[in-house]
């Protein structure tokens, strides 16, 4: 079966041991994260995680059904198959030299990104996309001069209720 | 009217109707015992927590109940860790109530402080560290609930010493539940038809059950089904009583150590009806040769058993009690019919398989450990409470004490744990005190929790231990004397401690039979006085158990006898 990279929403009840067990039901039973990202819902007692892992389909529901079992989980879902919008953010902190000022700017407005801070020899942009679009993005911006990059996990919503 | 914590826990236990606890004291939870003290529920108290919680866990597998235990933090708590994964692999319901230093302290490496939440969060089927007062009534009655619904497991409570301390007005106390409803009705009608389907073109049908039958208290179900279908069964470790061992349906144990018969069986049929089993790697071993010619049709009360291994056919995520129920409904209301015919060659087939291989031992000068155990259940007319500890011994006892009756077997199956069997035999004789109580134990395990030895003796609880001392653990010998050569690294355990001596030292009661005909009469003295007793059968060294598929082979590739 094919392995490829599923995104997992959990639903979860805000409280303060709810990833520690999750992240130990990936680890324990050897599934892996390959990223993550979580905060609150409309309910904030409720919180959303959503998780990417690599694995075929029959991983993802052998992990559904485990992830089922915790007492605070409310509801998973595999938004892989849901057709969902997912995008992630990255921060990247660039050198700023005479050469590849105008570059970067340019860049900026291409891959319709922001400066979020500027100093005398650095700026940080922010870009959103997909996880291809930030790849790629960071591949480009590698070549012109990055220091360093945060990125988020990701985030997801499916199209439809 | 206010309440101190510790008051709030012991409503809480009383709302449960809990009247027995297994607990151990210490500073984090002095307060409670002082409240302990004044209070009508009765506390067990032991010599060692890991005593307390395999007792625990004893107590609920023969009464039903939840078991409850009452440890310290720190040390106390962590010495409950192998006793929560023990009871957590096998689904025993349980509630651990653990002492936690002062709120204000957590976190700070405070003295006797560990984070037991943490460390068994995977070995719990949920834990709570109260953090408030307030929330204590609820958290309690959360615990009890989680642990005995769906797939029963052990729950953690983790109550800081401040907790216990501080003053709640009683009608602040909430004791209402705030738990998320997981359980989806799964509605059974469709699956059971399908499964009606299934069973009637069976021509080699074959019904597989295990603990889930026994704790979904299904076993009057389960005795009808396989009657009314006239179909033969086989039940794992986990699930022996389930089903009589005496009746002729009945195959014997599945697996590494199971009957010839069972894993033919299993091997050949063209329908295994999965009843709450987990297929754990000693039942299957080789996974793509176990079943190869069946539809596997699986019930079990947790999904996440379900296709885990082994491929099923069609499933149903439910418990078996409400399953058999219909399908026994539907098959007795003639509506269903399996022709005679269409199973007669299999059940010849299996008839010869019986006599082909069954059961048995060579008998010798020398006691055979098999023998203790087949005298131990005529002496017992097959109505003890028996529960071993690990290793030979277990098997033995679960192929020659042939369990008639539902949770008389007590046994540690998914962990393995050496040195559950006594502190367990503690915990059922409690709960059944008018038992016969027996502890098949090796002379390796049962040096686990020697020390409880004290408190059957305090309690004046009758149980029994029958040690198969074979000078061994006996168990690993024969590993090493199979597949590493005879090279005997570290499993000889030289016959020591002198195990007559040392139940006299407790104040119990020592006998010991080193030659066939001492056996039955000391199994007899030992089972006539109403005492704690040790039974030190002095065994043939090197008796291995039998039969056995290696390691990684198919189950239908045994090792018949040495
Ligand atoms: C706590 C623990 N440690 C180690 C083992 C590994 N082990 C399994 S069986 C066995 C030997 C048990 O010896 P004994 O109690 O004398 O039983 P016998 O096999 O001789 O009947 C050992 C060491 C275990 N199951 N549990
Ligand atoms: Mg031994």
């Amino acid at each position: 079966m094919e392995v490829k990279e599923n995104t997992i929403s959990i639903l979860v009840n805000n409280r303060p041991d709810v990833l520690a067990r999750i992240a130990g039901t990936f680890s324990g039973r050897g599934f892996n994260i390959e990223s993550i990202s979580a905060n609150i819902t409309r309910n904030p007692e409720i919180t959303r995680i959503v998780i990417t892992t690599l694995g075929n389909r029959e991983t993802v529901i052998k992990l559904e059904k485990q992830l089922t079992k915790i007492i605070d989980v409310l509801e998973v879902k595999d938004l892989t198959r849901a057709n969902a919008a997912c995008r992630e953010m990255v921060l990247v902190r660039m050198k700023l030299t005479d050469a590849n000022q105008v570059k970067i700017m340019q860049t900026v407005d291409t891959l319709k990104g922001k400066i979020v801070n500027m100093d005398v020899d650095t700026c940080i942009l922010e870009v959103t996309g997909g996880k291809k679009d930030i790849d790629d993005a960071l591949a480009f911006l590698d070549k012109m001069g990055m220091d360093d990059f945060t990125r988020t996990g990701v985030v997801a919503v499916e199209r439809q209720k | 009217m206010k309440l101190t914590g510790a008051q709030v826990l012991f409503e809480a236990l009383q709302k449960e109707n809990v009247d027995t606890i297994f607990g151990f004291p210490g500073g984090a939870v002095l307060d409670i015992f002082d409240e302990l003290y004044r209070r009508k529920i009765r506390n067990i108290l032991v010599r060692h927590e890991q005593g307390a919680i395999h007792a625990a866990d004893g107590y609920a597998r023969v009464s039903g109940k939840v078991g409850v235990c009452l440890v310290t933090s720190g040390p106390g708590a962590t010495n409950t860790v192998t006793g929560i994964a023990n009871a957590f692999m096998d689904s025993i319901p349980v509630v651990v109530l653990t002492g936690q230093v002062a709120t204000s302290l957590i976190g700070g490496d405070a003295f006797q402080e560990v984070d037991i939440t943490g460390i068994t969060r995977p070995c719990t089927k949920h834990n709570f560290l109260v953090r408030r007062i307030d929330d204590l009534g609820r958290i309690v009655r959360e615990a009890f609930h989680i642990a005995r619904s769906g797939r029963p497991g052990p729950v953690l409570i983790d109550i800081p010493k401040d907790i216990t301390k501080s003053l709640i007005e009683d009608n602040d106390i909430s004791w209402t539940l705030s738990l998320p409803n997981n359980n989806k009705k799964v509605s059974i009608e469709d699956a059971c038809a399908k499964a009606l389907d299934m069973i009637r073109q069976a021509e080699r049908p074959l019904v597989i059950s295990g603990g889930g039958v026994l704790l979904g208290r299904a076993w009057d179900e389960l005795r009808t089904f396989v009657k009314l279908l006239n179909v033969p069964i086989t039940s794992t470790l986990m699930g022996l009583g389930a089903f009589p061992a005496s009746d002729p349906h009945w195959l014997g144990m599945p697996g590494m150590h199971g009957t010839y018969y069972a894993n033919m069986a299993i091997s050949n049929c063209d329908l295994l009806i999965a009843l709450g089993v987990r297929f754990d790697d000693r039942v299957t071993s080789k996974l793509d040769a176990f079943a190869p010619h069946a539809k596997v049709l699986h019930v079990d009360i947790d999904p996440a058993s379900i296709d885990k291994f082994v491929k099923t056919n069609l499933s149903i995520a439910s418990d078996c009690k409400p399953v058999l129920q219909l399908l026994n409904k539907w098959i007795s209301d003639k509506s269903f019919t399996m022709p005679e015919k269409q199973t007669k060659a299999w059940l010849e087939q299996i008839q010869k398989w019986k006599e082909f291989a069954p059961l048995t031992y060579c008998q010798s000068d020398k006691i055979k450990p098999q023998y203790v155990v087949e005298t131990l259940y005529r002496l017992t007319e097959g109505k003890a409470i028996i529960s071993t500890e690990v290793g030979q011994n277990q098997m033995w006892a679960a192929q020659f004490y042939h369990f008639d009756y539902p949770n008389s077997f007590i046994t540690s199956g998914g962990l393995g744990t050496m040195g559950y069997g006594f502190p367990a035999a503690i915990g059922a004789q409690v709960a059944r005190p008018d038992k016969v109580v027996v502890d098949i134990a090796g002379d390796g395990s049962i040096q686990m929790n020697i020390q409880e030895l004290a408190t059957a003796v305090n309690y004046d609880l009758p149980v029994k231990i029958v040690i198969l001392n074979n000078g061994f653990l006996g168990m690993v010998r024969q590993w090493q004397e199979l597949f590493y050569g005879k090279r005997y690294s570290h499993s000889n355990i030289n016959n020591v401690p002198d195990f007559v001596k040392l139940a006299e030292a407790y104040g119990a009661v020592g006998l010991r039979a080193t030659r066939p005909e001492e056996v039955e009469a000391t199994l007899r003295k030992g089972l006539d006085v109403a005492k704690t007793v040790i039974m030190d059968f002095h065994v043939e060294p090197e008796e291995g158990v039998y039969p056995m598929v290696s390691p990684g082979a198919a189950i239908s590739d045994m090792v018949l006898r040495k």
